[in-house]
C-alpha cells in the first residue's frame, strides 16, 4: 500500500517559518499520530501531506512517488477534518457517495461501498438524513464514512475528536483504533490530546515550534523523553522538575534537592552521569513515582524519603493527587485514597528512583538518553 | 408607581392580600413596555400609512371607479376591468413586462454570480473592480441614461462603430432604442449593467460565508473548479440566490426609470411597460380609474410570482 517520508520538509508565509525540516518516515499500515500545543506546526504538515497546503521546501514521497506537485484527489489519500466539513445540502448517503460519483463508479459499485461502510460505522439508519440532523458524534461517523468508502492508502485525520464531549471522545478513540486494523491502511493523525495520541498510536511524534521534538512508541516516549518538552508534554499530570546537584556516593551517585538525598539507580549509566557532578541540573519525577511508603513485598529497592507540606488534595476515586511544596517548589504527587492528609499537613514520602530522569538545565536535553 | 402599590399592599393588607397587588404592578409594567415600543414604532408607522398604506387602498377602491382628477368620482363597477382586454396598449405592456421580467432576472443573476466569483478571487485590483462594478448602482440614474443614449447611438455611438470595425455591414447595424426589434434589448441590457453590482455585493457577503473546508473536502473528493462551483457553491449560495430572484423579479415588474429615460415605451408599443403604461393612463390622460386597475393586475402578478417562490424555497 503505501509507506510515506517526509524529507526536510518545510512551511514558510513570507518571512516566518512554521515547519522547520521535518523528517519523518511513516510505515506502510502504521497509526501515527503527530502530536503538540497549538501552533506547533502538527496540522500544517498533515495539510501538506493532503496537499491543501504547498510544500515550500522539501520532498513528500508517497508510495515511492514524489508527489509535491500532485494535487490533492491523485494522492491516494482521504481526510476527515476537525469541524466534519460534510455538505450540507446533502443527504449522508450523498456524503458518502459524492467523491466516489466524481471519480465516475458505477452506481452498483457506490451503492455496495456506502452500505459497507455505514454498516461498520453503524449509521445504515441515517443514509437519508442530513447533516444537520445529526449529532457530533454521528458526523463524526459520517466523516469517517466518506473517508473510507474509497478505499484510500492514506487516512489523514485532524483533530478529529476535539468537538465531541469527554465520555464519546473515549468511545470513538477505541473505534478509530478498531477502524485502524480492520481498514489496514497507513493513518496519520493530528492531536493537542496527548491521552489520544498514548492509546492510540503506534508511534507518537511530538512537535513544538515546528520542530520535531521526539519520534518513538508511547511508552518510550514516557519512559525516556528525549527533553524536559517532552517529559512535560506526555503524562497527566505533569512530571515534577526540581533543580538539583550530583554528588558522588561511594560506588554511585545522589541527586540532592533541598536537603533530601535521592540515590540514583544503580542502572543509571556512569559515563553519561560523571560530567554532571558538582553541576546543577534538572531532575524529573512522574506523580506516580512519589507515593506513600508502599508495603514491604511490593517497594521497589530504589526508595528515598522525601517530606513535603500538602497544599490541596484532589481525589479521583481510585487515588488522590496531592499538590504539594517542598523546597520553595510545587509538586504533584500520587497516593491511595486512604493515605490521609489535611491541608497544611507536613507529610512523609516517599521517590521510586527507578524511572526518574535527568536534564541538562541549560539545553534542556536528556542526560540519560 | 408600582413601587407605590405593592409597598401599600405589603404594610396594609395580610399575605393573601398581596398576590393580586403584584399581578396587578405586572401587568401595569407590561403595558408601559408595550406603550414605549409603539411609540418607537409610531413615527414610522404614521409615514407608511399615509403614504403608502391609505394610497394603496384608495387606489383599490378608485380601480373599480371613474375619475379624471377634478371632477367627481363615479363608481364603474367592472367597466375599467373589462376595458383591460381591448386595450391593445395594455396587451402589450403586460407582454412586454413579462419578457423584461424573464430575460433580465436570470441574466443579472448570472452576471452578478459571475462578477462576485471573479471578484472574489485574490486578483490584481480586486478593490478597484469591485467599485466600478458597483458604480452604476449607485450613480444618478438619468446621467447614466443619457450617456448610455450616446454609447448606444445608431449613426455615431461607439458600440456601432467598433461593430463596424469588425467588419458588421452598416445596413445590418442593430438601431438600438431607435429600432422596435432592438429597444427592448436595449433597455434590458441597461438593466442588467445598473443593477448587477449591488446584487453582485450580495452575492459576495453570501461567498465569503461558506465554509473554506467544504472547498478542502470537495479538492480531496477529486472536484475540479467547476464541480466546486456546481456542488458547493451553488447549493451553498441557495438562500442568498432567492433573495436575489425575489428582489430581481419584483424590481422588473416595477421597471419604469430608465425606459421613461431611454425609450418612451416605443418605437411604438415595443418597450411598453405596465408601470410605463399606469403612468400614461394617469398622468398623461388622467384617467385614473382604469389605471389603477392596471396597477391592481401589477398587483396580483407580483403577489403570485413572489408567493410561487416563497412556495419553492419552502420545498427546497
Amino acid at each position: 500500500m503505501a509507506s510515506i517520508s517526509l524529507k526536510k520538509l518545510n512551511k514558510t508565509y513570507g518571512a516566518l517559518t512554521v515547519v522547520h525540516d521535518i523528517d519523518l518516515e511513516i510505515a506502510d499500515k502504521e497509526f501515527i499520530i503527530l502530536v503538540g500545543p497549538s501552533g506547533c506546526g502538527k496540522s500544517t504538515t498533515l495539510r501538506m501531506i493532503a496537499g491543501l497546503e504547498e510544500i515550500s521546501n522539501g520532498e513528500l514521497v508517497i508510495g515511492g512517488d514524489l508527489v509535491n506537485e500532485v494535487p490533492s484527489k491523485d494522492r491516494d489519500i482521504a481526510m476527515v477534518f476537525q469541524n466534519y466539513a460534510l455538505y450540507p445540502h446533502m443527504t449522508v448517503y450523498k456524503n458518502m457517495a459524492f467523491g466516489l460519483q466524481l471519480r465516475k463508479a458505477s452506481r452498483e459499485v457506490i451503492h455496495r461501498k456506502v452500505q459497507e461502510a455505514a454498516k461498520i460505522l453503524d449509521i445504515t439508519h441515517l443514509l437519508n438524513r442530513k447533516p444537520k440532523a445529526l449529532s457530533g458524534g454521528q458526523r463524526q461517523r459520517v466523516a469517517l464514512g466518506r473517508a473510507m468508502v474509497r478505499n484510500p492508502a492514506v487516512f489523514l485525520l485532524d483533530e478529529p475528536l476535539s468537538n465531541l464531549d469527554a465520555k464519546l471522545r473515549g468511545t470513538m478513540r477505541a473505534e478509530i483504533t478498531k477502524l485502524h486494523k480492520r481498514l489496514d491502511a497507513t493513518f496519520i493523525y493530528v492531536t493537542h490530546d496527548q491521552i489520544e495520541a498514548m492509546t492510540m498510536a503506534d508511534r507518537i511524534v511530538v512537535m513544538k515550534d515546528g520542530h520535531i521534538q521526539q519520534v518513538d512508541t508511547p511508552q518510550n516516549l514516557y519512559d525516556r523523553p528525549v527533553n524536559m518538552f517532552v517529559a512535560g508534554f506526555i503524562g497527566a499530570p505533569q512530571m515534577n522538575m526540581l533543580p538539583s546537584t550530583i554528588e558522588r556516593r561511594g560506588d554511585g551517585y545522589a541527586a540532592l534537592f533541598d536537603g533530601r538525598e535521592l540515590p540514583l539507580p544503580a542502572h543509571f549509566d556512569k559515563n553519561r552521569i560523571e560530567p554532571y557532578v558538582g553541576r546543577e541540573l534538572v531532575i524529573g519525577i512522574r506523580p506516580e513515582n512519589l507515593h506513600e511508603l508502599p508495603p514491604a513485598d511490593i517497594a521497589s529497592e530504589n526508595l528515598a524519603p522525601f517530606d513535603a507540606v500538602v497544599e490541596l488534595a484532589e481525589p479521583m476515586g481510585s487515588e488522590v493527587h496531592l499538590n504539594l511544596t517542598a523546597g520553595g517548589r510545587n509538586l504533584i504527587a500520587r497516593v491511595s485514597p486512604r493515605f490521609k492528609a489535611k491541608i497544611g499537613d507536613g507529610v512523609k514520602l516517599v521517590v521510586d528512583t527507578t524511572n526518574m530522569q535527568l536534564f541538562d538545565r541549560e539545553t534542556e536535553r536528556s542526560i540519560l538518553y | 408607581m408600582s413601587m407605590s402599590n405593592s409597598t401599600a399592599a405589603a404594610s396594609g393588607a395580610p399575605a393573601t392580600a398581596r398576590r393580586p397587588a403584584k399581578t396587578m404592578s405586572r401587568r401595569r409594567r407590561q403595558v408601559q413596555n408595550a406603550l414605549v415600543a409603539y411609540s418607537f414604532i409610531a413615527p414610522n408607522f404614521l409615514g407608511f400609512a399615509v403614504f403608502t398604506l391609505g394610497p394603496i387602498l384608495f387606489a383599490f377602491v378608485l380601480a373599480f371607479m371613474h375619475w379624471d382628477g377634478s371632477n367627481a368620482i363615479t363608481f364603474a363597477g367592472l367597466d375599467n376591468f373589462w376595458r383591460l382586454f381591448e386595450d391593445k396598449a395594455f396587451i402589450a405592456a403586460f407582454w412586454n413586462t413579462i419578457i423584461y421580467t424573464a430575460v433580465s432576472v436570470p441574466a443579472t443573476l448570472a452576471c452578478a454570480l459571475g462578477l462576485a466569483v471573479l471578484l472574489n478571487q485574490k486578483i490584481f485590483g480586486r478593490d478597484f473592480f469591485r467599485t466600478a462594478m458597483f458604480f452604476p448602482y449607485v450613480a444618478s440614474l438619468v446621467a447614466v441614461a443619457v450617456v448610455w443614449n450616446m454609447i448606444f447611438n445608431p449613426e455615431m455611438g461607439p458600440v456601432n462603430m467598433i461593430l463596424y470595425t469588425l467588419g458588421l455591414d452598416p445596413k445590418d447595424m442593430p438601431g438600438w432604442a431607435a429600432d422596435r426589434h432592438w429597444a427592448m434589448v436595449t433597455v434590458i441590457l441597461f438593466g442588467i449593467w445598473k443593477s448587477m453590482g449591488y446584487y453582485m455585493v450580495i452575492y459576495l457577503a453570501g461567498l465569503q460565508g461558506i465554509n473554506s473546508e467544504l472547498y478542502e473536502a470537495a479538492d480531496l473528493d477529486g472536484a475540479n473548479s467547476w464541480q466546486k462551483f456546481l456542488y458547493v457553491t451553488v447549493p451553498q449560495l441557495g438562500p442568498t440566490t432567492f433573495f436575489v430572484t425575489v428582489m430581481l423579479t419584483i424590481q422588473s415588474f416595477k421597471v419604469f426609470d430608465q425606459i421613461y429615460m431611454i425609450t418612451q415605451g416605443g418605437p411604438g408599443t415595443s418597450t411598453l411597460v405596465l408601470v410605463y403604461h399606469i403612468y400614461n393612463e394617469a398622468f398623461i390622460s388622467w384617467d385614473l380609474g382604469y389605471s389603477s386597475m392596471i396597477a391592481l393586475v401589477l398587483f396580483f402578478l407580483v403577489l403570485a410570482v413572489t408567493v410561487v417562490q416563497f412556495r419553492r424555497q419552502k420545498e427546497d
